[in-house]
């Protein structure tokens, strides 16, 4: 036996692997069978019938097992009821006829099925213009209706299912492709199937609606107007779009996307983002994105606050003034400067930093990371190399995640780590509390707040039971991220899992290594640069003449605290920041739908966004600024940034053999996801752009020992605030994103039932909290799953919790309401 | 004649364990459980040739020989969701001789090598399924069922879960749903129960009837059962036989005997004497036979009914007379598909909604010859492209009907008022 069969499909002779469903085995001759509840991704469920075609099989000779044969020719004989070719299996000689006059006859009668309880509205449709229903009636629907259109279903036209997504209950063809996203992509099936018959509808029965982090991509694959987001809903005719390819800025995962765009009247004739639609990388996002990166992706890059002109502080105030002025000024203040420094953050694309260094370089200026977590140097040394994909591990391999809540803080992660625990490969999570990801975990330990190294440590024992599967596993990777550790505790926890992964020999091979769970697009690519954070940002401001800081609000973070003598501060940013507030000199930077750039993400993959609508008033792109500043004091740098990669490949060893062709490159994905069909994949886009392309792994000759204290420990009756990532915070990328309000919420902190008992609060009960000095309101939600002495505080939620990594144990005073 | 499955017709009190203890009860269990080999018991109701009384006839012995055996654990699941229109007999069963009933379970069960049954009732039949909880109860304490049956290595738990009031749930892949928590939705076939079934399983699906037959089987021989019966469908079976007929009930018959003899001999014949219209061979799901006399002397087993152009089915027999106009009767089957369909796929959910609106405008007499005409074409539309057989079934009395039985779909028209 084979494991490949051969087939006939329109008359079209296909050979694939056996197994494969008639459905697929026609999309690789771009025999495109109409279909509306089977989908790739989600496999069959034959419930629309509509992918009715005509199977027949060669007529086997009993005594011969072999093929009858006619006129030298296999006898085929045809079923006698069409078949639906989502789930019938391709065999050997199998003869699929799928526009035969009986295969067209029962997909129209199907069509005419649904069209019979379809309110048809497309004219006022979000769908309409991209809709496989609409597309497949247009092709072979019925001119005229013979059912009685007073007869028609009718039920809720405008139905949240949560305040993110909308539901047309008249729309829905009960094709179940959400409700199995949920179930069996998403592992988060929250919405499902209410009453039957004609009265089947779609419920969401969370609290909040649709509580899921990836309820916008049922939107995607919803094959009519049924599922909308609050988003995009009535926002635009998608025949008006225009698509700009893009990579998400919000997390290190990098999921592909593609922003589409118009200009309208609404928006003062302008050409704005309308939505953030996921483009196909089956190495990063597959077909989805999440739905921070859906429905915050770009809101902040056109808040009202978005700095538009060049400024500078004079007797308090600031003045316009124009770019060169702003240039000549920096340029003078860099080099009067003993030893300026650089600040700068993994918001920068590869560009901007690579030319931030140059500059750095001919300044002799100090450059520093803005980040609370560590690790990166050895993510460049161990991490994944290229060639990797979270989607090749499975059965054999194992997966290591410690210190992160990985739903909230890199969704597309969690699904494919979720996914490859699926397919059998060893998850182990390793946390000091519960989060999502355990559910899907073979081993879980926990260990104590301040014990991460330690514990990874121990588990690097040549007796350990984690080291021996580690030992034995084809392939590992670890995934490790800062929760309850700032900047030490994390490079220590880094230095542990390196060592782990070294002594058992998983590294510089592919889908092999280290990934930190950044907090930024581009943590990893700074990292790779060179850029190194410091453990105290507060002795560099007090003593440093100059600082040039490049995407980063240390002042509002609370990183920093400006005294009288403060230094020179050159601020180059996309908004109205703290640390903009308190700017000597103000540089208006593009956001990154308005220029082009890379960004490497978490897996080291550098990958390519473009230019989408045009600049806000004066601003201008990072590595342009930086290469005008250098032109003032006689440096010429790259000002285009595929040149600029160009330099960068040929200085950062790591980068070596990456250009904006290589990382442009595509090559035929599966399943291959078409717009012009639409039913299929879903309104995903496919990606022509390019897929990116892996660092390679940086030569090693030795590791650091792994050194450094963990987080701090919970002190008998008193209370450790620990700092957490919250997908959804308050931070301004998200912030401005006005849909997601009410996820975000207010302050939220968490602790155990018993300590919440020992001090007499109550779940629900407000709270002021002082800590490190500062202070603010929050909500108490008592939650067993928080260890005893520990105060969960979230990132970015108005209290800071940054302090060079260390969380500050603090008392909670009981605020009295009024 | 005295009865093989409705015993308790015969002997008083036979739901009383010491009472069916007296009459034989628990031989054939004791017989398989302590002296046979499980393919061996499979083999003997291979032999018997019994087929399923679900509906689909399908042989029992041979569903078994498909359970897979490289798969483990194999449970055993009892059809009791009883909804066709027209069939109440797995209730009389259920009822009244409910021991046999047991006692079949448990050697299916032992057959299959199966450790856990359940019995899936419709949700109406609670009262039921508390008396069998009682008498699995006594029957685990009497050694019967539990552990260690008759004092040997075979253990089987037994458990009775109630369905919620849907239909569908009588097939059997959306029965299994329903058992494992979820929507009561049929499955895609294959796999089927047997290679995939409970929980991803190995599964035999039986129906109440079919399993009561096995006690007398393995007590009497496969040559006794297939004695019984006609060549085409041996054994005997419980007629329900309901409509305008004087003697509605269950008649325990052989296969073979005529629709006439059950019509008029066994069922007192027609309500004020009036003559036979058609009939229905299978509740709501049947195509209507015409009921001439060539129909009348038909031999009800599977293979003669199926000549007729209808099923047998579970052999719910509703007889129709002269009285009874079609176009309500299809108004009426249709009420009952459209409301239970599952909503699975569209064929069905759209047609039988579609179908539904038909029927009621020509049994109101507002319908026109076209509308007759698209009723049909829209059952026929429907027909071969379902996901399972209810929506297929649906569309059966609608298109036999109006074939038939055209005069009962002339057009009339309301006088208006005015
Ligand atoms: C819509 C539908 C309803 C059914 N209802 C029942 C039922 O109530 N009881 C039953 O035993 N079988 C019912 N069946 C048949 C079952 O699917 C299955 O064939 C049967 O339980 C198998 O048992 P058997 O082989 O002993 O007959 C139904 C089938 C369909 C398609
Ligand atoms: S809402 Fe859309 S995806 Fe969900 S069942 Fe309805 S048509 Fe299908
Ligand atoms: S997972 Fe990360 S990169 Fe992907 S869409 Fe979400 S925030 Fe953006
Ligand atoms: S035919 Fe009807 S009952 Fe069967 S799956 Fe389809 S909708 Fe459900
Ligand atoms: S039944 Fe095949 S795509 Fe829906």
């Amino acid at each position: 036996m084979t494991d490949r069969v051969t087939l006939t499909i329109d008359g079209k002779q296909v050979t694939v692997p056996a197994g494969m469903l008639v459905v697929d085995a026609a999309k690789k001759v771009a025999v495109h069978i109409p279909i509306f509840c089977y989908h790739p991704k989600l496999g069959s469920a034959a419930m629309c019938r509509q992918c009715l075609v005509e199977v027949g099989r060669p007529i086997i000779d009993h005594a011969t097992g072999h093929p009858e044969l006619e006129d030298g020719f296999p006898r085929i004989q045809f079923s006698a009821k069409l078949e639906t070719a989502c789930t019938t299996l391709v065999s050997e000689g199998m003869v699929v006829l799928t526009q035969s006059e009986r295969a067209r006859k029962g997909q129209k009668e199907v069509l005419e099925f649904l069209l019979t309880s379809h309110p048809l509205d497309c004219p006022i449709c979000d769908k309409g213009g991209e809709c496989p229903l609409q597309n497949l009636t247009m092709a072979h629907g019925p001119g005229k209706s013979r059912f009685l259109f007073d007869e028609k279903h009718h039920a809720e036209k405008q139905v949240p299912l949560g305040e993110l997504i909308f539901l047309d209950r008249e729309r829905c063809i009960q094709c179940g492709r959400c409700v199995r996203f949920q179930e069996n992509v998403a592992g988060e099936p929250v919405i499902g199937f209410y009453q039957r018959g004609r009265s089947m509808d779609i419920v969401s029965f969370s609290e909040p609606g649709f509580d899921s982090v990836f309820s916008g991509n049922t939107t995607d694959i919803c094959p009519v107007g049924a599922l909308t987001t609050a988003d995009f809903r009535f926002g635009a005719r998608p025949w008006e779009l225009m698509a700009a390819a893009s990579i998400c800025s919000q997390c290190a995962v990098g999921c592909n996307t593609t922003l589409n765009t118009r200009r309208e009247a609404r928006s003062d004739g302008q050409i704005v983002v309308k939505r953030v639609m996921p483009r196909q990388n089956e190495q990063v996002n597959e077909l989805w994105i999440c739905d921070k990166g859906r429905f915050a992706g770009y809101h902040y890059t056109e808040r009202d606050d978005r700095l538009l002109k060049p400024q500078v502080r004079r007797d308090d105030k600031f003045r316009s003034v124009s770019w060169d002025a702003a240039f000549l000024q920096a340029a003078e203040k860099l080099q009067d400067a003993e030893k300026p420094v650089f600040l700068v953050s993994g918001r920068l694309s590869n560009e901007d930093l690579f030319n931030l260094l140059q500059l750095a370089d001919g300044l002799g200026a100090e450059t520093l990371l803005y980040t609370n977590m560590g690790g990166g140097d050895l993510t460049g040394m161990v991490g994944l190399t290229s060639g990797s994909n979270l989607a090749d591990l499975g059965l054999g391999d194992v997966i290591l995640v410690v210190a992160s809540d990985l739903q909230e803080e890199a969704p597309l992660w969690w699904l494919r780590i979720k996914q490859a625990a699926e397919r059998g490969a060893m998850l182990i999570v390793v946390n000091p509390r519960e989060t999502k990801l355990e559910k899907h975990a073979d081993y879980v330990v926990r260990y104590a707040y301040g014990d991460e190294i330690k514990t990874i440590q121990d588990m690097n024992k040549a007796t350990h039971k984690i080291h021996k599967v580690f030992a034995k596993a084809a392939n590992a990777v670890i995934f490790y991220g800062s929760e309850g550790l700032g900047l030490e505790g994390s490079s220590g926890l880094a230095g542990a899992c390196t060592s782990l992964l070294v002594d058992t020999g998983h590294y510089a091979r592919p889908n092999n290594g280290l990934v930190g769970v950044w907090q930024r697009a581009n943590d990893q690519g700074a990292w790779e640069l060179g850029f190194r954070p410091v453990k105290d940002l507060q002795v560099i401001f007090d003593k440093s003449e100059v600082v040039y800081i490049v995407g980063a609000d240390p002042v509002g973070d609370g990183a920093v605290r400006l005294k009288k003598r403060k230094p020179f501060m050159i601020v180059q940013e996309l908004l109205s920041t703290d640390t903009v507030g308190h700017a000597d000199l103000v540089l208006p930077a593009r956001a990154f739908t308005e220029r082009e750039g890379t960004y490497t993400s978490g897996e080291r993959r550098v990958q390519r966004f473009y230019q989408a609508v045009p600049p806000r008033g004066e601003s201008r792109p990072d590595y342009e600024i930086v290469a005008e500043i250098a032109a003032r004091l006689d440096t010429a740098l790259e000002r285009e940034p595929g040149l600029v990669m160009d330099q960068l490949a040929e200085h950062i060893p790591a980068f070596g053999g990456i250009s904006y062709l290589k990382v442009s490159e595509v090559v035929e994905q599966w399943p291959v996801i078409n717009r012009s069909e639409l039913f299929y994949g879903g309104a995903v886009y496919e990606n022509t752009q390019g897929l990116g392309m892996q660092l390679r792994p940086a030569p090693v000759t030795s590791f650091p020992v792994s050194k450094g204290k963990g987080g701090l420990r919970p002190k008998e009756g008193l209370l450790l605030a620990v700092p957490v990532n919250k997908l959804y915070d308050q931070g301004l990328t998200v912030l401005s994103a006005p849909l997601l309000r009410e996820r975000i919420g207010e302050l939220k902190v968490c602790m155990n039932p018993d300590e919440a008992d020992r001090l007499g609060f109550e779940n629900g009960a407000r709270l002021r909290i002082g800590l490190n000095g500062n202070n603010a309101k929050a909500l108490l939600v008592v939650d067993p799953t928080v260890p005893s002495g520990i105060l969960l505080v979230p990132r970015s939620m108005g209290l800071p919790i940054f302090e060079a990594g260390m969380p500050v144990l603090s008392k909670v005073r009981k605020k009295v309401t009024g | 004649m005295t009865h093989i499955l409705l015993r308790h017709r015969d002997i008083p009190d036979l739901d009383k364990l010491a009472v069916y203890e007296k009459q034989g009860g628990f031989k054939a269990l004791k017989k398989v459980v302590t002296g046979m080999r499980p393919e061996a018991v499979t083999q003997l109701v291979m032999d018997s040739g019994l087929r399923g009384r679900g509906g689909a006839g399908f042989p029992t012995g041979r569903k078994w020989m498909f359970v897979d055996k490289n798969n483990w654990p194999h449970y055993v699941v009892v059809n009791a969701d009883e909804s066709e229109p027209g069939t109440f007999k797995d209730r009389e069963i259920l009822e009244s001789n409910p021991l046999q009933f047991l006692e079949g379970v448990a050697i299916a069960a032992f057959a299959v090598e199966a450790h856990t049954a359940y019995i899936y009732l419709r949700g109406e039949f609670w009262p039921i399924a508390a008396e069998l909880d009682k008498r699995i109860a006594a029957m685990e304490k009497a050694g019967y069922l539990g552990k260690r049956v008759f004092g040997t290595d075979y253990t089987l738990k037994v458990h009775t879960h109630l369905g919620a009031g849907a239909y569908i749930c009588g097939e059997e892949t959306a029965l299994l749903e329903s058992l494992e928590g979820k929507r009561g939705q049929p499955r895609i076939r294959p796999p089927f129960p047997p290679v995939s079934g409970l929980y991803g399983k190995p599964t035999v699906v039986n129906n109440v009837e079919t399993l009561t037959n096995l006690p007398p089987i393995i007590n009497n021989g496969a040559d006794w059962y297939k004695s019984l019966g006609t060549a085409d469908t041996v054994g005997v079976k419980i007629f329900c036989l309901s409509g305008r007929v004087r003697k509605p009930g269950n008649y325990e018959l052989p296969f073979g005997i005529t629709f006439r003899e059950l019509i008029y001999e066994h069922g007192g014949g027609i309500i004020d004497g009036v003559p036979i219209k058609a009939i229905m061979a299978a509740g709501a799901s049947s195509a209507l036979i015409l009921a001439d006399d060539q129909t009348l002397d038909t031999p009800l087993d599977y293979g003669s009914v199926h000549r007729l152009g209808a099923e047998l089915g579970s052999a719910s027999v509703i007889v129709l007379d002269e009285t009874v106009r079609l176009d309500w009767l299809i108004d009426k089957t249709m009420t009952f598909f459209k409301h239970e369909s599952c909503g699975k796929c569209t064929p069905c959910r759209d047609g039988s909604f579609w179908m539904k609106h038909l029927t009621e405008r020509i049994r109101d007499g507002n319908g026109s010859a076209e509308d007759v005409k698209l009723l049909d074409s829209v059952a026929r539309q429907m027909q071969g492209k379902c996901l399972c057989a209810l929506g297929e079934f649906s569309t059966q009395a609608v298109v036999s009907s109006i074939e038939k039985f055209p005069g009962d779909f002339g057009i009339k028209r309301k006088v208006s008022a005015s």
